[in-house]
C-alpha cells in the first residue's frame, strides 16, 4: 500500500502539535516566536545559496536545448524565435513565458486508448490551471504578508490587497487568494491520490510540502476569520523580527505560533527538497540556452583529447584493397622487391 | 516477429494503469525475452579499449561484475554531477508532477510504469538521493529512505538501470512537456555511460561502435566493398534512367565532402535514398559542375558512440573533420540521419572543432550562405535541396510521384534537437502532389519515436520495438485510413531501417522512403530515357499500360 501520504500527513500533524503545545511551556514562545524563525530563515538563505552555487559549479559542457519549433535556417523559412531561439532576447522570451506562464506545462496532453485501435491525445489543462492557481495565489499571499513586515505599508501591497478583496464579502473582508490557494493545494493533492500513475510516482516528499502549505493556509485563514488573532500584537512580533529587536508581545494565540512554525519549517525544508525547482527552473540547460550551436562555437571547459582511429592507421590496414579497388591512397606501398631484377 | 500476437490483440492488452499493490521500489526486476538486446560482444568492447570486456548474460544472476563495482558507479556518478549541470539539476528539481508520464512511446506501448520518464529517471535519482543529498543520507539512515525515494545501489538496482536505460530511445519527447525542461535522454545517456564503466552495454551498440571505429561505418564495410556497393547502385540507376552516374571517392580537392549514414548503403529502403543522393549529385555535376566526394574513411554519419558515452561519441565524430581536412574540401554536406544531426548540431563543434580549415558554407549553385551552419561548416541535405528547389535549380516531373500518398515522420533528433521541420516538408511538397500531415500531437516537436532508435534496432527485442513504435504507427494508421496514405517519408536512416518492420506489423499497407528517393524520382536527368519505373522498379503512373503490352 502507498503509505507515503499518510506518512506526510502524520508528520505535519506532529509539527502542529509540537508548536501548539510547545508555546504553552515556559520559554516556548521565545523558541517558536524568535529562535526558530531566525534559524529557519538563515537555513533557507544559506541552503538556497549553497544549492544554486552547487549547480553553478557544475559545468555546462554542451548546449542541449530542446527545440520546440522551426530552426533558423534559410531566409524564407520562418523561424520560431521563442521556442527555437538563436538570440539572447529569444532565450529571455522563452524563459519568461516558461517561468511566468508555465508554457511547457500548457502543452500537456492526455493519452487514451479509443475505439479498439486508436490512441488519442487530448489537451489536458487542469494541471496547468492548478499549478498556475497555486503559484500565483501563493505569491499574492506572500506579498500581502509584507503588511506585517513593513511600516508604513508600501502602496503596491495595499493595491494587491484591494484586488485580492475585490468581491468585498464577509467581515473581515475575504481574500480570494487564501481560498484559491487552499483549493489548489487540495486539487494537487487529490490528483496525486486519484490519478493512478501520479499516485504511483508520488513520494512522501511530494505530499509533505502540500500538507505543510495547506496547513499554513488553513492556520492563516483560521486566524483571520475564526479565532481572530490580535493583529496588532502579531505585527509587533513580526516587526520585531525584521528590525532585529525581537519581542514576544502578550496575547498572540497559539494558532499564530503554529502558523509561524509551519512557515519556518517550510523555509528550512525548502533548500533540501524538490521545492528548489524555484531556483532550478532558471538554470535548466534545455531551456535557457540559445540554439545556435551550428552557427557559433561553444567551448567545453573539460574537453580533453581522445584516442581516434586516424586515416593513416585506416589506410595502413586497407591499403592493398584500396589500390586494387582503384581508390586513391596517400602512401604508395613499398616498391616490390628490387631483388627480383637481380 | 512471429512470436508476437496479432497487432490488434497486442493493442487491446495494453494497460496503462500501474499495479495497485506494490510500489515501484518493491516491484522486482523481470528481464523478459523480446524486451532486451543481447549483451555486448567482448571482442567489440575490447576493440575500443572500453573497460571490463567479458562474456556475460543478462538472464543469468551473475553479471561477472568487477568486485568494486559499487564504488565505480559511485565515483562515476560523482564525476558526472560535476561535469554536467544538466544532470545535477535534473536530479534535484523534478517535482513528479507526472506531465511526462504518458508522453513516452515506450510507456504508451507497454504500459510498464517504469517506462514513464519520471520513473525511469527516479531509478537513478533514488541512488543519487541516497548517496549525494543531505536529506537522503539522514532519512535513509533513519529508515525512511523509501518514503523519500532513496535507496542504496544494489545488484537489482543495477539490473533495473540496464534494462530500462536500454528501453529508452533518448528521443526527448518528455522534455518538451516538462515544465523545467528535464530531459530524460540526458539522464539515460549518463546512465548508459555509468553502465559502460562496468562493461555493460548491448551488442547492437557495442559492435557497430567498434565497426565505426575501425572501418568507418557501423556495418564494418571495408573501403573496396563500400565503393562496390555504390557501384551496384550505379548499374541500377543506369537501368532505370539510362544515365550512368559517376560517384567520386576520397577525392582530394573536391569542393564538398558528403557524409551519410551507412545504413543507406546497405539495406532497403535506405538504398533508394542513397541512389537518390547519387542521382541528385550527378544532376548537379552535369548542370552546374557540383564537385562532391564520398569518403570511405568517414563513411558513417550515424554516431553509435552517442549511445555509449560522450567520449566514445567524440572519438567517432572526430573522423568527419579529420577527413574534411585531409581532403581539403570547402565544407561538408550531411545526409538524412536522425541522431547524426543531434551530434553534429549540439556536440561536434564543441568536441572536435573549431573547423577553421573549412569555409563558411555557401551553395555553389544558388549562392545561398548557410548562416546557421557558419561554425560547424556542415549543411543538412534537406536545407541544401530546399534551397535548390526554391531557386528553381532542379528540373522536376512531380507526376512521377503521383502513385504515392505521402506523410512525413519527423525524426526525433532533428525535430527536437535542432528544429529541422519545414525544410523537408518544403521538399516533399515540391516533389509530390499528395502530401498529408499526421495529427498535430504526433508531428513536429511532438513527434513520436520509431521505437528503435538509440541502438535498440536489434532483432531480439522485436516486442519492445513494436510496442515502442505503436504511437508512431497509430498516427500513420490514422492518415492511412483517412487519406489512403501509402508512403511514410522520413529523414533518418534508422527510421528507414526499422519503420518497414513497424509498418508491416501495425499498418501493412504503408511503405517507407527517404526524402531524396522522392526527389530523385521526380528529378529529370539530362539525357535520360523516358522512365518507366520509379527507383524501386515499380511502374510509374500512366506507364502501366505500355508495360503491359
Amino acid at each position: 500500500m502507498n503509505v507515503n501520504y499518510l506518512f506526510s500527513l502524520v508528520a505535519v500533524l506532529l509539527l502542529f502539535a509540537l508548536a501548539y503545545l510547545g508555546v504553552k511551556v515556559p520559554g516556548g514562545q521565545l523558541l517558536f516566536g524568535i529562535i526558530i524563525p531566525y534559524v529557519a530563515f538563515i537555513a533557507f538563505l544559506a541552503g538556497f545559496f549553497n544549492r544554486v552555487m552547487g549547480w553553478g559549479r557544475s559545468a555546462v559542457p554542451f548546449r542541449i536545448p530542446t527545440t520546440c519549433g522551426q530552426q533558423m535556417s534559410l531566409p524564407w523559412i520562418k523561424q520560431n524565435k521563442i521556442d527555437n531561439p538563436t538570440t539572447t532576447w529569444g532565450v529571455i522570451a522563452r524563459m519568461f513565458f516558461e517561468i511566468v506562464t508555465f508554457r511547457s506545462l500548457f502543452r500537456n496532453t492526455r493519452a487514451a486508448k479509443k475505439d479498439g485501435d486508436r490512441l488519442q491525445y487530448k489537451l489536458e489543462i487542469f494541471l496547468w490551471i492548478g499549478a498556475l492557481a497555486f503559484h500565483y495565489t501563493f505569491l499574492t499571499v506572500l506579498i500581502r504578508h509584507l503588511r506585517f513586515f513593513t511600516e508604513p505599508v508600501p502602496g503596491f501591497v495595499q493595491m494587491i490587497e484591494r484586488v485580492d478583496a475585490f468581491f468585498q464579502f464577509g467581515l473581515p473582508v475575504v481574500y480570494l487568494s487564501g481560498i484559491v490557494l487552499l483549493a489548489a493545494v487540495l486539487y494537487l493533492f487529490l490528483r496525486r491520490i486519484f490519478i493512478p500513475n501520479v499516485k504511483y510516482i508520488s513520494l512522501a516528499s511530494d505530499y509533505f510540502p502540500l500538507f505543510l502549505i495547506g496547513g499554513i493556509a488553513l492556520t492563516g485563514i483560521m486566524m483571520r476569520y475564526f479565532t481572530k488573532v490580535d493583529i496588532t500584537a502579531a505585527k509587533e512580533l513580526t516587526m520585531g523580527l525584521v528590525t532585529f529587536h525581537p519581542t514576544i508581545p502578550e496575547g498572540v494565540g497559539s494558532i499564530f505560533y503554529v502558523h509561524l512554525f509551519f512557515v519556518s519549517v517550510l523555509l528550512a525544508y525548502f533548500p533540501f527538497s524538490k521545492l528548489m525547482h524555484l531556483g532550478g527552473v532558471f538554470l535548466s540547460p534545455t531551456r535557457n540556452l540559445p540554439t545556435d550551436t551550428r552557427a557559433r562555437r561553444h567551448v567545453n571547459p573539460w574537453n580533453y583529447p581522445v584516442k581516434v582511429h586516424t586515416y593513416e592507421a585506416y589506410e595502413d590496414e586497407f591499403r592493398e584493397k584500396m589500390i586494387e579497388a582503384g581508390l586513391p591512397v596517400d602512401k604508395q606501398p613499398e616498391p616490390q622487391a628490387p631483388e627480383e631484377k637481380e | 516477429m512471429s512470436d508476437l500476437p496479432k497487432s490488434d490483440e497486442y493493442f487491446s492488452q495494453i494497460d496503462h494503469k500501474p499495479p495497485k499493490l506494490t510500489g515501484w521500489m518493491d516491484t522486482p526486476i523481470n528481464i523478459r525475452k523480446g524486451m532486451y538486446c543481447y549483451a555486448s560482444n567482448p571482442k567489440s568492447v575490447e576493440t575500443l579499449g572500453l573497460p571490463y570486456a567479458r562474456p556475460w548474460n543478462p538472464l543469468e544472476d551473475d553479471w561477472q561484475l568487477p568486485e568494486n563495482w559499487q564504488q565505480i558507479i559511485h565515483e562515476g556518478l560523482k564525476e558526472r554531477l560535476e561535469r554536467f549541470r544538466s544532470f545535477k539539476i535534473f536530479m534535484d528539481i523534478c517535482v513528479r508532477c507526472g506531465a511526462c508520464a504518458d508522453k513516452c512511446h515506450f510507456f504508451l506501448g507497454t504500459g510498464d510504469p517504469k517506462n514513464m520518464p519520471v520513473l525511469r529517471a527516479e531509478l537513478l535519482r533514488s541512488v543519487y538521493r541516497n548517496d549525494f543529498t543531505a536529506a537522503g543520507k539522514i532519512l535513509a539512515k533513519a529508515g525512511f529512505g523509501k518514503q523519500i525515494g532513496a535507496r542504496p545501489m544494489t545488484l537489482d538496482v543495477l539490473k533495473e538501470w540496464w534494462y530500462y536505460f536500454f528501453q529508452c530511445t533518448e528521443c526527448r519527447r518528455c522534455s518538451v512537456f516538462c515544465p523545467y525542461g528535464i530531459d530524460t535522454a540526458e539522464i539515460t545517456i549518463i546512465g548508459r555511460e555509468l553502465l559502460n564503466l562496468l562493461g555493460l552495454n548491448i551488442d547492437w551498440i557495442a559492435t557497430p561502435v567498434a565497426n565505426c571505429y575501425r572501418t568507418g561505418n557501423h556495418l564494418g564495410i571495408q573501403p573496396h566493398a563500400f565503393k562496390d556497393m555504390l557501384e551496384f547502385f550505379v548499374d541500377d540507376i543506369e537501368e532505370i534512367t539510362g544515365v550512368r552516374v559517376d560517384p567520386q571517392f576520397n577525392k582530394k580537392g573536391a569542393d564538398i565532402l558528403f557524409i551519410t549514414p551507412s545504413g543507406d548503403v546497405f539495406a532497403d529502403p535506405g538504398t533508394y535514398t542513397c541512389m537518390g543522393y547519387m542521382i541528385l549529385f550527378h544532376f548537379l555535376k552535369e548542370k552546374y559542375g557540383f564537385d562532391v566526394t564520398w569518403s570511405t574513411y568517414a563513411s558513417e554519419g550515424g554516431n553509435f558512440g552517442f549511445f555509449t558515452s560522450h567520449e566514445t561519441m567524440k572519438r567517432l565524430n572526430a573522423k568527419m573533420y579529420l577527413e574534411a581536412k585531409r581532403l581539403g574540401v570547402k565544407w561538408i554536406l550531411g545526409g538524412e540521419c536522425g541522431h547524426m544531426w543531434r551530434v553534429i548540431n549540439q556536440y561536434m563543434d564543441t568536441m572536435n572543432g573549431p573547423a577553421d580549415f573549412l569555409e563558411e558554407p555557401v551553395s555553389p549553385i544558388t549562392g545561398t550562405k548557410f548562416e546557421n551552419a557558419k561554425s560547424t561548416k556542415m549543411v543538412h541535405i534537406a536545407e541544401f535541396t530546399a534551397d535548390l528547389i526554391k531557386h528553381g535549380k532542379l528540373d522536376l516531373d512531380v507526376r512521377r510521384n503521383d502513385h504515392l500518398k505521402v506523410t512525413f515522420h519527423d525524426s526525433c533528433n532533428p525535430a527536437r534537437g535542432m528544429g529541422l521541420l519545414d525544410e523537408p516538408r518544403y521538399v516533399i511538397k515540391n516533389v509530390c502532389n499528395h502530401f498529408y500531415e499526421m495529427p498535430a500531437n504526433t508531428i513536429r516537436e511532438q513527434t513520436f519515436c520509431c521505437g528503435s532508435g538509440a541502438g535498440l534496432n536489434a532483432g531480439e527485442d522485436m516486442e519492445l520495438r513494436m510496442a515502442g513504435g505503436l504511437p508512431r504507427a497509430n498516427a500513420v494508421k490514422h492518415v492511412h485510413k483517412k487519406h489512403g496514405v501509402n508512403m511514410l517519408a522520413c529523414v533518418c536512416a534508422i527510421d528507414r531501417a526499422v519503420l518497414p518492420a513497424l509498418m508491416e506489423y501495425w499498418v501493412p499497407e504503408v511503405d517507407v522512403t527517404g526524402l531524396h528517393e522522392l526527389v530523385a524520382n521526380a528529378l529529370i536527368l539530362p539525357g535520360e530515357n523516358d522512365r518507366e519505373t520509379d527507383l524501386r522498379g515499380e511502374p510509374l503512373p500512366g506507364t502501366e499500360d505500355d508495360t503491359n503490352e
